[in-house]
């Protein structure tokens, strides 16, 4: 959960909340006197109505925390994690801006549950830049000018960037398959698809 | 969103006690991402959500000489990049490629995808208590409705939004639903159900059923899926047309067509099946069939579009089976 800065606690994996009740479950389930071996199941698979813990793993980092089921992965990134890198425009799986990749494919956030992210590997726009340097592809958004509001600009670049991981020399038509689940009420599509040759051209393509 | 339960089930016989234990109260969840719509907009409002994602029977795709055999819970990626749907039956192999956006393609299911709500706006807006949700009106009929059916339609006029459905009836598919009473099997194009039976569900599952696997026969024709989106990168069908058919040499032997986004249901044209028996797909013959096809539509207000759409669309995955 952030504090008041924003900054993240992260419980090592092993002693938080939700693997100590685990191993509660885990010792109940050998004393069945005490009637625990369902709810040990339970607690593996069941969550809510009310905040129940879960666990994720964002950019390689782990966090533990407690949400409703109700919650989806956007709210939980922008509102409870303060990871606002990601945005929310339609909050209707129609926009793209929400766009992160579970388990490196490209999905909407705001479209799935947080409780179904767990046990994934989540990469938003903040996990994409290597070593303080950003990605190729958010280097030619600048360079292009590919953006007016730049609201859509991390799903695009989220999308873009999955585009030419699959292929480093990707076409045009293949770039546009690829954003094919983005808007951008700006209209700034003639520089974000100039901004995808130039990354063409650099890899050869 | 109203709050809810989420349990994961990790098995089938844990989801189908499951749902058996709320009946009334509980929704499937496999990709989510109709569900997920469907809460945001209360047109879903369960006390407890029961996820079959993670059912490992639910998330293989066999194949052998008797047909490729998938299981609900297998994502469209995975179903579009199968080498038994591309090599075999490529109408789905088609119809999933055009599903939704790649985001969603990665996160839906197969049976998602037979199973998701129509995307009629009246539906889907909470200020309108339509016939579907339980009302006394179709709004749709004296409303906006240039995405409503021409075919099928009353007292409901939606349209069925799925992609893969038509293309798996051209295959003559078959699916299996469950519940804890028992399993069934019917073919595909007796899953959905039209409006005036029912206009408040589009399939024949029961409270506690689910659909568990889909099943294409083997099968030694051709197929193919066309589909006309007013966006053409990301949108629901205007109209759409899944065509199966056999050939002997040039001769076409048997044929199964079948209409997306047109009618409640996924509208299969016998007439048109029958007229192509025995006969080569020219321009003409194509041409005919699609003429055909519409020859029952009644359009709405604003719809008479998809008549001329649909015409084409027929000709257009007739003849890509022919080249």
């Amino acid at each position: 959960m952030p504090d008041k800065k924003g900054n993240h606690s992260e419980i090592p994996d092993g002693v938080s909340r939700r693997s100590f009740l685990k191993g509660m479950g885990t010792g109940a389930a050998i004393l069945p006197a005490l009637g625990k071996t369902v709810e040990a199941a339970d607690l593996e698979n069941r969550f809510g109505p009310e905040p129940a813990p879960i666990t994720l793993t964002i950019n390689e980092k782990i966090y533990h925390l407690q949400v409703e089921p109700r919650e989806t992965l956007i709210e939980v990134l922008r509102n409870r994690l303060n990871i606002t890198g990601t945005k929310v425009v339609c909050d209707n799986g129609s926009c793209g801006a929400c766009t992160v990749y579970l388990d490196g494919a490209p999905v909407y956030g705001c479209m799935m549950l947080a409780v179904k992210a767990q046990n994934k590997q989540i990469t938003t726009i903040e996990g994409i830049s290597q070593n303080g340097k950003l990605h190729p592809v958010q280097e030619a958004f600048i360079e292009a000018d590919a953006l007016q509001c730049g609201f859509c600009t991390p799903g695009f670049v989220m999308s873009m960037a999955k585009v030419f991981e699959e292929n480093p020399k990707a076409s045009l038509i293949e770039v546009k398959q690829g954003l094919a689940g983005h808007i951008c009420r700006c209209g700034a599509y003639a520089q974000i698809f100039k901004a995808a040759e130039n990354v063409s051209k650099r890899n050869g393509g | 969103m109203n709050k809810f339960e989420f349990a994961v089930a990790d098995s089938i016989q844990t989801a189908l006690e499951e749902l058996n234990e709320h009946p009334a109260a509980a929704k499937v969840h496999a990709g989510g991402v109709d569900l997920v719509g469907e809460l945001k907009h209360y047109t879903a409002q369960p006390d407890i959500v029961v996820d079959i994602s993670e059912i490992p029977d639910l998330k293989w795709i066999a194949d052998d000489a008797e047909g490729t055999t998938i299981g609900a819970s297998v994502k469209l990626i995975d179903v579009i990049r199968h080498e038994a749907v591309s090599k075999k039956h490529a109408a789905l192999q088609e119809a999933a490629s055009v599903v939704g956006s790649p985001q969603i393609r990665n996160m839906g299911t197969i049976g998602g995808n037979l199973c998701q709500r129509p995307r009629c706006w009246y539906y889907r807006d909470e200020a309108y208590h339509c016939l579907k949700k339980g009302g006394d009106e179709c709004f749709s009929v004296a409303g906006r409705n240039r995405n409503h059916c021409i075919l099928g339609g009353g007292p409901c006029y939606i349209v069925h939004p799925s992609d893969c459905a038509p293309a798996l009836i051209a295959l003559n598919a078959s699916v299996a639903l469950q519940s804890v009473k028992g399993k069934r099997e019917l073919p595909l194009e007796d899953f959905f159900i039209l409006p005036e039976s029912d206009a408040t569900r589009e399939n024949v599952l029961q409270p506690g059923e689910i659909l568990t696997y889909i099943h294409i026969p083997a099968h030694a024709g051709k197929s193919a899926y066309i589909k006309f989106r007013e966006k053409e990168g990301f949108d629901w069908a205007l109209s759409a047309c899944a065509a199966a058919l056999e050939f002997s040499g040039k001769t076409c032997r048997s044929a199964r067509v079948v209409l997306g986004g047109v009618a409640p249901i996924p509208w299969r044209v016998r007439s048109v099946e029958s007229y192509l028996q025995g006969k080569e797909i020219t321009e003409e013959t194509a041409r005919r069939a699609g003429e055909m096809a519409v020859e029952d539509a009644m359009p709405l207000a604003e719809n008479a579009n998809k008549v001329l759409l649909t015409k084409a669309i027929v000709k257009q995955a007739l003849l890509k089976l022919n080249a």
